[in-house]
């Protein structure tokens, strides 16, 4: 990392530049890097696929320390990941006369940011799928993570994060997010890799692919992404897959030259599979040359 | 220079505020641009842009400030010396900026702005940071978002470059673009509420009860959220219609697709509404509804959604016997039709495929845009359209 000495940094400590299992681009790890220091929620878009989630994992491994995960659900409640408070275990101790009924801290349990909160050492907090939840969820959020605490009403304790966590936030964008939530993060879209960084990422899935079967693979996978007909892209992660069931089952690069095996493993939409196949039908057949790709692939 | 950054990504519509602002400010004073234009770039992106969809209008507005940036060298410098200087942001003190906090507004940004670039002018020719480290700020080029060699050119290139090739100009939602998104538009169309049958634990109730019955647990159900709304969408077909299949068509499917509804029902017309709708695109004889049916079966409660372009012959609109079909010639003329619609439902729009900046040519877009409000029909009209459909009402 090119940053120098007199940079006012005080999270030097914690500086993300990318692992070895997740390979990131400059502009992501600048992204993450300032939602850091800056201590903001990044907020992380992007295709399916593209490794939202998997990035706060790799985040936490990168920057040695523990994670904390909330996946957001459609009926997910921002006080849900504060505390929930088990009324209905109480009032069933209390009616067969179990537990210490008149302890309320007994049943009050933390949520994965009260946990984030709590614990002794710096966590990453990911916030999955943001979109899934209600309109009103991000907002119900604000407070807590401006000011890295809440009251528990019950107890009236109040809860205040011992360290900081970094908080990553992924959305689908199923759902606007509301402008008070946004002006709170950094934003970071993922973009869909290209050529070069794709070939980065699966030498760490896949160390020993032969570079003949690497770039036909590739050739094909653009090429299905091309194609706007389809109801759902291939993304990276049935790249990976498919190439498993490639090498699996000891496909040569001319194999895969003419026809695409193990559809299945790319295409995940019965229409899909059915309009690839009309193609072959029709006497089509996928190129076997980048330049048959068009001039945004043809370097 | 730096300033107008600022004005130029506001006239290119990018939402920054000076919320935003103020987060760069602190970002470029914790050094985290490393005086290197590339992260400059990436920095100013992901605290500035909080939607991939103005990353195109975040481009434009990059290239226009910082063209000249990669030929001339003096005002590379200059750039970079900006940055390098964090004094330029120290000037500011924590009462200041908490005052500029709780303002907000162009007014404020531009006095805000003015006290900069005195703070720029003051510093001018200072230096303070000239001569350490050389020139070289770049160390790490060479890799590059879109994996471009940078090579041992000008080093700072491949932030132009990025800024350059406008990658992000598929993610404009003015311009119309996939099904996807369309449907995201659509989401919102929904509006939750307890009706249907009761499945659903309401715990606090259930709570409430259980205490009054002395701790013998009551249980208390309600019904389950499920959305309430109603689309009738009207559709133009055939004609001038013809050349925007395509959006009509993904917003067709789209609407198809969204399952959330609780009802929804599409007829079809050519031109102008008149007393029969077609149930299928093809207006069959047999396939028609009189349109005053459609009117007094569905209640007022139901959105409506009305697409078509509006371009007709005045006299389609405006004269008794108007269709354009002779054989369906009526006396009620179709404006007549139009008003009645807008009485009958409490919402409806329309949604024109013609940009707007179109309509004014044609006089009988005037006309319609007078009885219904209109919008383009783009990812960004669409989402218009739904918040005129269900949010707070406004006056037309």
């Amino acid at each position: 990392m090119s940053q120098d000495a007199a940079a006012p940094n005080s999270d030097a400590f914690f500086h993300f530049s990318g692992t070895r299992g997740y390979i990131a681009s400059p502009a992501l790890v600048d992204a993450v890097n300032c939602a850091i220091a800056l201590e903001r929620p990044l907020l992380i878009k992007g295709e399916p696929g593209t490794g939202k989630t998997l990035l706060a994992q790799h985040v936490a491994e990168g920057l040695g320390l523990a994670i904390e995960r909330w996946h957001i659900k459609s009926t997910s409640k921002a006080q849900e990941g504060l505390y929930v408070y088990d009324t209905v275990q109480r009032l069933n101790d209390a009616r067969f006369g179990e537990g210490d009924v008149s302890n309320i801290r007994a049943y009050i349990r933390m949520g994965p940011m009260g946990r984030a909160f709590q614990s002794e050492q710096r966590q990453v907090l990911l916030i999955d799928e943001i979109d899934k939840a209600d309109l009103e969820f991000p907002n119900d959020l604000l407070r807590e993570l401006d000011e890295m605490r809440f009251t528990v009403s019950e107890t009236s304790d109040e809860v205040v994060a011992k360290h900081r966590p970094v908080v990553i936030v992924t959305s689908n964008n199923e759902k606007e997010l509301p402008d008070a939530f946004l002006r709170r993060c950094v934003f970071h879209f993922i973009e869909f890799p290209d050529r070069e960084l794709m070939k980065r990422i699966l030498a760490v899935h896949h160390p020993h692919l032969k570079a003949q079967l690497l770039d036909q693979v590739l050739i094909k996978f653009y090429w299905l992404r091309e194609q706007n007909e389809l109801r759902k892209k291939p993304s990276t992660s049935e790249l990976i897959d498919w190439i498993a069931a490639l090498q699996r089952s000891g496909t040569s690069a001319d194999d895969i030259e003419l026809h695409i095996p193990f559809l299945g493993a790319l295409l995940k939409n019965e229409k899909d599979t059915e309009a690839l196949e009309s193609y072959h039908d029709r006497g089509g057949r996928p190129p076997t040359k980048w330049k048959e790709l068009g001039p945004k692939y043809d370097n | 220079m730096f300033v107008d950054f600022l004005y130029e990504l506001r006239d290119e519509g990018v939402p920054v505020g000076t919320q935003e602002w103020l987060l760069l400010l602190s970002a470029l004073e914790k050094g985290l641009h490393g005086s290197s234009l590339q992260r400059f770039y990436h920095l100013a992106r992901c605290v500035l842009v909080k939607s991939e969809t103005y990353y195109d209008a975040f481009d434009r507005a990059f290239l226009k400030v910082f063209e000249g940036v990669e030929g001339s060298l003096d005002i590379e410098e200059e750039l970079l010396e900006w940055l390098k200087d964090p004094k330029n942001f120290r000037e500011l003190t924590d009462e200041e900026r908490a005052r500029l906090e709780r303002l907000s507004g162009d007014e404020l940004m531009r006095k805000f702005l003015e006290t900069l670039a005195e703070q720029d002018d003051r510093h001018d020719g200072g230096g303070r940071w000239v001569g350490t480290g050389g020139r070289s700020p770049y160390g790490h080029g060479g890799e590059h978002p879109t994996g471009i060699r940078v090579g041992g050119r000008a080093r700072n290139r491949s932030a132009m470059k990025v800024a350059e090739e406008r990658r992000f100009e598929d993610y404009r939602t003015d311009a119309t673009l996939d099904i996807r998104q369309t449907r995201v538009a659509l989401r919102r169309l929904r509006q939750l509420t307890r009706t249907g049958p009761q499945s659903e634990l309401d715990l606090d109730e259930t709570i409430d009860e259980t205490c009054r019955n002395a701790g013998e647990i009551e249980l208390v159900f309600r019904a389950e959220r499920r959305n309430d709304l109603r689309l009738l969408l009207l559709m133009d077909v055939g004609g001038t219609m013809a050349p925007h299949f395509e959006p009509v068509s993904r917003l067709l499917s789209a609407l198809h697709e969204e399952r959330g509804l609780r009802e929804f029902q599409a007829y079809y017309f050519h031109n102008c509404i008149y007393e029969e709708l077609g149930r299928s695109a093809r207006l069959l004889r047999r396939e028609m509804i009189p349109t005053g049916d459609l009117l007094r079966k569905l209640d007022s409660r139901w959105k409506v959604m009305i697409v078509g372009d509006a371009a007709m012959h005045p006299g389609e609109l405006l004269e008794a016997n108007g269709n354009i079909d002779p054989r369906r010639a009526s006396p009620t003329r179709g404006i007549d039709w139009l008003q009645r619609i807008r009485d009958r439902f409490e919402r409806v729009v329309w949604l024109n495929p013609e940009p707007p900046e179109a309509w004014k040519r044609t006089p009988t877009v005037q006309l319609v845009e007078r009885i219904f409000p209109m919008y383009h029909l783009s990812v960004d009209g669409i989402g218009e359209a739904v918040s005129a459909l269900i949010g707070a009402r406004v006056a037309h």
